[in-house]
């Protein structure tokens, strides 16, 4: 049973090359083939794993090798799947979330003439993600890690009549291209000191490895992360992403392939557990972007860039958790999962919220919805719980779990993690502020109302598993689950009980409501974004996202510019001029011995008789002397 | 002997002026001929001076290739008179661009 693993990736593969391929007829049915792959994808993942679970607790990963891939020498690579219970319930959420987001498509695409490729990139973005998280070979993981990359592309630029969704494409493309040196050239370092990119033999054998190795690899695999999961100094390509239709940022932007970063740390888990210097690293990546992007969140007035900040941040979580070694890793996965379902669920909404006010993204004209869009109110607001950690949301125990671990390596880690907490209330409430609660701000012409029904029960369903998420950790489930992958985690004890800690996290978050609702409702809000000179240092820097942008063009794009054009001068004056120089001067010359071809017999002969005087003359020097 | 050998340099360079500055293909063509009989010339006045035949045998080759050329020219002299109007040398420069 559980060697059907790669028809979990077979089934949205070949549903969506025959999206791509079946002509206009199938424009009437495509959204529902789509949808339809993905929920089977989804049912045989449920199998699966039920199956999994009735298998003893040291044997659940299963291994499968499809063919070999490559065989080239001592280069050896097999097609090979692994099905653990780590992928197990990656499998499960990317085809349940994903199986979601497919059916609020069909509503959301539905006014879309190129609906049927939508839904054939979406599903080409399971299948890949699929096989992400199933590879049991760092060459296939990197095969499903170049697809999410390219579906990525291809459904941010989807609408691509827009300059601005093509050229978020293409950042995303390229920022992204950074991070994968980082994964390619991780991969050549295993090659070529364990011999293999079998990820079980490279996690076997990086014990045993120097310190140099395991550093190299950690630090590669999470420049690598950085660039997939948006993390600084990375992180530049995320907000742009959320050009890309709603469902897109939700699915891939928010619940599954920007924490592909995660998984990959946890994944690799021993060569980060076998360099100290590597987790550092990783702890402080999450810890920075963890908090740069709540503040980012603060300060956008664009609701799904100020969701797409809170997604940086919230990812930071996860790779801080990934950071602190075999105490973190399962509550990285654990907030990731969790993440999946709050985060997807407030893009959907955000999407039904804009559908219902014109594809308006702008907070600023919103206001007042809570009356004229019920289920998407409440199906947010429980996802607003959620993220903010309102116990007993789902949010509540991921994030309480890791900043108790951040306290158990180190004061300051844990500090900053409570500072985003706090933070982190703050601009989700804000956010539930000005779009469902104040006074209504709308555009004239704008009538909003509820999305139909075929959007508002993925809504339902995902708002449903924010509320219950939390039951993964019902008696350390979810740890003792991911423990054959992850490894044995030693209980720290904290100097203070966890249950004082949990207090105090939930008195943070209710400071941060409480600041958001006093700056906020003290005044109606303006309906228009202040002036840049009008606002704090602070939400000036939040809005020009931390001036990140500027700093990569400082720092790369207008010294590579620069180069570019030094080396064009150089090829265009030093090269071609070298070239067409010695052509040139050729051709002067032709044209001084072109003169005396004057075409008349007489100078010709004339030149004969020189000639011959001049021969004869030299004959006789040679001769007299 | 010298008279001879210095007549012959006076006939050769007035051909040899006369192929450089006339334009009239015929008045050319007799200055060419010109130039091969002061050749001719000086091979029999140097076989005479050396006392063997070799300068003679010379002239006769000259004289033999010379009743060829005059052929060939003639009739390229002609020809282009047909087509041209013309048996000036310089007005047949159609190769100078």
């Amino acid at each position: 049973m559980l060697d059907l693993q790669w028809l979990l990736i077979a089934i949205p593969l070949a549903s969506g090359a025959l999206l791509l391929v079946w002509g206009k007829e199938s424009d009437r049915f495509g959204h529902l083939i789509g949808t339809a792959a993905s929920a089977a994808s989804f049912v045989l993942g449920v199998v699966l794993f039920v199956t999994l679970m009735g298998e003893g607790a040291d044997d659940r990963s299963h291994a499968v090798s499809l063919f070999t891939w490559i065989d080239a020498g001592t280069f050896h690579v097999e097609m090979s799947f692994v099905y653990d219970q780590l992928s197990a319930l990656f499998v499960l959420l990317i085809t349940g979330v994903g199986t979601l987001i497919h059916v609020y498509s069909i509503g959301y695409m539905a006014h879309d003439e190129r609906r049927r490729r939508f839904f054939a990139f979406l599903n080409l973005f399971v299948a890949a993600m699929l096989t992400l998280v199933l590879a049991g070979d760092y060459l296939v993981l990197f095969l499903g890690w170049e697809g999410v990359g390219l579906a990525s592309y291809l459904l941010i630029g989807f609408w691509q009549h827009k300059p601005s969704a093509a050229a978020a494409a293409k950042k995303a493309f390229v920022v992204n291209r950074v991070g994968d040196i980082g994964m390619a050239l991780a991969i050549m370092l295993m090659f070529a000191q364990f011999g293999t990119s079998a990820i079980a033999a490279v996690n076997a054998a990086a014990p045993g490895a120097t310190d140099t190795v395991t550093t190299s690899l950690g630090l590669l695999l999470l420049l690598g992360a950085c660039g997939k999961s948006a993390q600084v100094p990375l992180q530049s390509w995320l907000l742009d992403a959320m050009e890309g239709p709603t469902p897109v940022s939700a699915l891939i932007h928010a619940a599954t392939m920007v924490t592909a970063g995660v998984y990959l740390v946890v994944r690799s888990n021993a060569i980060f557990d076998a360099s100290e210097v590597a987790r550092t690293a990783v702890i402080i990546v999450g810890l920075v972007t963890l908090l740069a992007g709540a503040w980012i969140g603060c300060a956008k007035d664009d609701i799904k860039k100020a969701l797409a900040g809170s997604t940086m941040s919230q990812i930071g979580y996860m790779m801080l958790a990934a950071g602190l070694g075999p105490a973190g890793y399962a509550f990285a996965v654990f907030h990731l999962i969790t993440h999946g379902f709050f985060k997807a669920n407030m893009f959907l909404g955000a999407g039904s919220v804009m559908h219902g006010m014109d594809d308006d993204v702008d907070m600023r004209h919103y206001g007042g919805l809570r009356t004229m869009m019920p289920v998407t109110f409440a199906t947010f607001g429980l996802g607003y719980l959620a993220i903010i950690g309102v116990p007993p949301f789902a949010g509540f125990w991921s994030k309480d779990k890791i900043i108790e671990a951040a306290f158990g390596q180190n004061l300051w880690v844990g500090l900053g993690a409570l500072l985003g907490a706090g933070v982190t209330a703050f601009y989700m409430t804000r956010l539930m502020i000005m779009t469902f609660l104040s006074e209504k701000r709308w555009r004239e012409d704008v009538h909003p109302h509820e999305s139909p029904r075929v959007m508002t029960w993925p809504l339902i369903g995902l708002a449903a598993l924010s509320a219950v998420g939390g039951v993964l950790l019902l008696g350390d489930w979810i740890v003792e689950w991911l423990e054959p992958v992850v490894g044995h985690a030693e209980h720290h004890e904290l100097a203070v009980p966890a249950i004082v800690l949990t207090l105090i996290i939930t008195a943070v978050v209710a400071v941060g409501v409480v600041a958001a609702v006093a700056f906020y409702r003290r005044e109606p809000i303006a309906g228009e974004t202040p002036a840049d000179d009008s606002v704090s240092l602070f939400a000036r820097a939040g809005r020009h996202e931390l001036y990140g942008n500027e700093l990569n063009d400082a720092l790369v794009v207008r010294p590579t510019t620069h180069l570019t054009r030094l080396l064009v001068w150089f090829d265009g004056k030093g090269i071609d001029g070298f070239v067409t120089g010695t052509a040139d001067r050729l051709g002067d010359t032709s044209q001084l011995l072109r003169k005396p071809q004057t075409g008349y017999v007489r100078s010709y002969a004339l030149m004969m008789f020189a000639g011959v005087a001049i021969v004869v003359l030299c004959l006789l020097a040679v001769t007299l002397a | 002997m010298s008279e001879y050998i210095t007549l012959s340099m006076i006939l050769f360079t007035i051909g040899a002026v006369g192929v450089l500055v006339r334009r009239n293909a015929i008045i050319v063509f007799m200055c060419v001929e010109l130039m091969l009989n002061a050749t001719n010339l000086a091979f029999v006045s140097f076989s005479r001076q050396h006392g063997n035949l070799d300068g003679q045998l010379a002239a006769f080759f000259v004289m033999v290739v010379a009743a060829a050329e005059v052929v060939i020219g003639l009739a390229i002299i002609i020809s282009i008179y047909r087509t041209r109007r013309t048996t000036s040398v310089d007005d047949a420069s159609l190769l100078k661009s």
